[in-house]
């Protein structure tokens, strides 16, 4: 970008800031736990989407060792170790495990592993050194909407510990939570720890978005207009209003929810008068939105990797920016394409094929805008590259099968199939973790002053890509076979590629040991990285600081002074 | 373990065979047009666009890479071609579209016996004639299993999973988890109405049965209704498609197609006796 050249240069005088080594700098635990600080901020919400990242990992683990054969596998003597029950108990039991783990697998994925890294993490750190402000608008919101986000986690693995369905433990209703298996279904309180969770990591949400919207909307530096701002920050711009506007639907939802089930409510109720399906309704006008929210900061990141080591500014900034905005506008009226067979009419449907199909016009104008920023370019295969490569790619395999399953036609055959599970584990495991693994390998010189090894962390790209396709690809036959998600056992027929897919969990899992061990090595080896590793091609305001930044960043503003797109 | 799965796939519709890769199947209207617009239109679209996108990166990576290309362009922006991807993809969508609306508008109007379906043939306006129904049933789900109600002739019966040891001694030649102790009878060339709950004071199933095409929610205090006309005789396996507690996997679907008028006796036997005495007029499954 043309501008942020020109702020290389102003920035440069500015950059190394005297407050780096301000006395007053909070020290030990006080530096963390109090902190205001939106780096320190960001650097523990990824720290903390780390650690959930890894518990959602093992659930995982388990469920696909589960699926590796035919047949009731481990989840039996799990339950029996964990809840000291035997025989048939503890077969139920493992049953209603299994969808235990299935609802905290989703849902630590989601709201603890996603959420956190790209909007709490990148945002945090990287949308104010983009747009050369000194902090966010509201440092001790930043702070809260922080430390919100360990009790909503504490409640979320509590719930495995209270009853849920009578005599057994855990709330496994799919983190889509329908009602009445959410009420009558599952009487005890680990539903109401998950409900009383998701409220929380909501709350934390919703402080995190007003926080990014004041800070980008007030807090730019001299020159730097909305359409001279970087995609990553119009990213978490559009990311923060999806999460303004959509949490506040959940919330209400969960909160029905909640007073159906305690306060003798029946507004999901048909015995009372309620509709389950209100609820559905209620919870996919947040839930659509909230995928976008999980692959819009992605977009971001991908497209300032592809031009960095392209060497060559983004091919059509302002068509990036709208379609970012497009697909948050379409994103919220698009939602009742989850539930085409829960008996809507055949005009409701009609609409919702045709709301949702329009989506691929501004998703196919991102993937080809970053083909064409390619195009012409200078390309180097750091490592941050390959992943951005593998995510292009592998983004637009999930995102040809949205397209499929968007057809209301043809998603009867394929709803709540394994198909919907190789789809959004596509666009979500393939491409929201993807983005995040690029951002983090891009920005890590930048956030450690170190650098890592890049010819481990390519071979952690390549094992993990070949592991999550592994996992992934075979899920669409099984779907189109006919399996239905969320089965602990399945009829024999299923037996092939749920093995296939099982054996590609343990490839991934070696690459996330990988993965540790380019961070350790880093750490180790502290090969200092320097203000900016990767050359002429990275000309956002970030790279004009030292690495890592001052505590305290740009004390005078840097002017930017560039050509409008 | 591969070959003779697939091989027997020809012989043995109505459950997923080792290796599939595809859809089961189709012995109905409705899951032909599925059939035919997945296989016939969506996979070339999407295949096509996956392999452009991966021919495009690997052009790049192969001419723009940094020793083939040193010095970078400078260009961004190029009207034509951005005007090119918008408009081009609008078009394959609407191409998508007109098969899809009809596939779905199929599968939602039910038969009066005048209206044409698609079928296969789906850049038609349609021309496979469906009989209006001729007979409704009712299925609840339920916690956790099947419920069946004919509801004209007011016969009910129960549908529950067989456990293995029963599987084994009385249908052995029936799939684990698929095989249940009371299969739906239903007549051969037939619109069967069928209408879809669940249990007042249950929770949301699905019934779901792959090679008609059909996958509808059954949802307390609402009756959800599809159609199916299944033109071959056998049985045909589904399961349980919307998340509903421990017991999900463990409650499939069999519906048993028969010839009309085997029907017709296995009926009767039914009204004057009970659902074992009507299955006493049917050839034993094994």
């Amino acid at each position: 970008m043309a501008h942020a050249e020109a702020a290389h240069l102003e920035a440069e005088a500015t950059g190394h800031d005297h407050l780096a080594i301000d006395p007053d700098t909070p020290r030990g635990w006080r530096r963390w736990v109090y902190s205001t600080n939106h780096k320190d901020i960001g650097i523990m919400y990824l720290v903390f989407s780390i650690f959930a990242g890894v518990v959602g990992a093992i659930l995982s683990g388990f469920m696909r060792m589960e699926l590796q054969e035919p047949g009731i596998q481990i989840f039996h003597g799990l339950a029996a170790m964990t809840y000291g029950v035997e025989g048939d108990a503890a077969l139920d039991a493992g049953k209603h495990m299994f969808n235990v783990f299935t609802t905290a697998h989703a849902l630590v994925m989601v709201f603890f592993a996603v959420m956190p890294a790209t909007v709490g993490g990148f945002g945090n750190y990287f949308a104010p050194l983009q747009i050369g402000a000194p902090d966010t608008a509201f440092p001790r919101i930043n702070n809260i909407a922080f430390w919100l986000l360990p009790p909503a986690f504490l409640l979320t693995v509590l719930s495995l510990f209270f009853e849920g369905p009578a005599g057994m433990y855990g709330s496994g209703g799919g983190w889509t939570i329908y009602p009445p298996f959410s009420t009558v279904g599952q009487p005890g309180p680990a539903m109401d720890f998950v409900i009383l969770s998701l409220h929380i990591a909501g709350a934390s949400s919703i402080l995190g978005a007003i926080n990014l919207i004041t800070t980008i909307f007030n807090m730019r530096a001299p020159g730097m207009t909305l359409h001279k701002m970087p995609l990553f920050v119009w990213s978490i711009l559009v990311t923060a209003f999806l999460l303004l506007l959509a949490l506040p639907v959940l919330a209400g939802g969960i909160t029905m929810l909640l007073t159906d089930r305690n306060f003798g409510t029946t507004f999901f109720s048909p015995q009372g008068g309620g509709d389950p399906i209100l609820f559905q309704h209620l919870f996919w006008f947040f839930g659509h939105p909230e995928v976008y929210i999980m692959i819009l900061p992605g977009f971001g990141i991908i497209s300032h990797i592809v031009a960095t080591f392209s060497r060559k500014p983004v091919f059509g900034y302002l068509a990036m920016v709208y379609a970012m905005v497009a697909i948050g506008f379409i994103g919220f009226v698009v939602w009742a394409h989850h539930m085409y067979t829960v008996g809507l009419s055949l005009d409701v449907q009609r609409y919702f094929v045709a709301a949702t199909m329009v989506i691929a016009v501004p998703t196919g104008v991102k993937i080809f805008s970053w083909i064409a920023t390619m195009w012409g370019g200078s390309i180097t295969f750091r490592t941050p590259m390959l992943w951005a490569i593998g995510f292009i790619f592998l983004f637009t395999v999930g995102g040809v099968t949205g397209v499929v399953l968007a057809n209301a036609g043809a998603d009867r055959a394929l709803h709540d199939t394994y198909y919907v599970v190789a789809h959004f584990h596509y666009v979500l495991s393939l491409g929201a973790i993807f983005s995040m693994f690029a951002g983090w390998y891009y920005w890590y010189p930048k956030m450690f002053g170190y650098m890592y090894n890049e010819t481990l962390a390519n071979l952690h790209f390549w094992v993990m890509f070949i592991g999550v396709n592994l996992i992934f690809f075979p899920q669409h036959f099984l779907g189109l076979a006919g399996m239905p998600r969320r089965y602990i056992d399945y009829p024999d027929a299923f037996g092939l590629w749920n093995r296939i897919s099982s054996i590609g969990y343990y490839v991934t899992f070696v690459s996330l040991l990988i993965f540790f061990w380019v961070m350790i090595e880093a750490v180790r080896k502290k090969r200092i990285a320097g203000d900016n590793p990767w050359g002429d091609g990275a000309t956002t305001l970030e790279w004009t600081l030292s690495s890592p930044p001052p505590f305290h960043q740009f004390s005078t503003l840097p002017k930017i002074t560039g050509s409008a797109h | 373990m591969l070959a003779p799965a697939v091989a027997g796939a020809q012989e043995a519709p109505g459950h997923p065979v080792s290796g599939q890769i595809s859809f089961q199947p189709s012995v109905t209207p409705i899951m032909d047009s599925i059939v035919a617009f997945h296989d016939g239109v969506l996979m070339w679209v999407i295949s096509a666009i996956v392999l452009l996108v991966l021919a495009l990166l690997i052009i790049v990576m192969v001419r723009f890479n940094a020793k083939a290309n040193p010095v970078p362009a400078r260009f961004t922006h190029n009207t034509l071609i951005e005007v090119i991807w918008t408009v081009v993809p609008i078009l394959v969508l609407i191409v998508i579209a007109i098969p899809s609306f009809g596939v779905l508008a199929d599968q939602l109007i039910e038969p009066d016996g005048e209206r044409r379906y698609l079928g296969s043939d789906i850049f038609s306006f349609g021309d496979v004639e469906v009989p209006a129904p001729e007979l409704t049933v009712k299925a609840t789900g339920e916690q956790w299993f099947w419920s069946y109600e004919y509801m004209d002739e007011g016969l009910r019966f129960d549908q529950y999973i067989l456990d293995e040891e029963t599987r084994r001694a009385q249908k052995p030649n029936q799939p684990r988890l698929l095989a249940v102790d009371n299969e739906l009878v239903v007549p051969v060339d037939t619109t069967v109405r069928l209408q879809v709950t669940s249990s007042p004071t249950g929770v949301i199933h699905a019934f779901a049965l792959p090679s008609f095409g059909i996958k509808i929610d059954a949802v307390p205090g609402r009756l959800n209704e599809t159609w199916f006309n299944a033109r071959e005789t056998g049985i045909y396996y589904g399961q349980c498609s919307e998340l509903c507690g421990k017991d999900h996997a463990f409650m499939p679907i069999a519906v048993r197609v028969v010839e009309q008028d085997e029907f017709a006796a296995w009926i009767e036997a039914f009204e004057n006796g009970d659902y074992s005495a009507a299955n006493a007029t049917l050839a034993a499954i094994q």
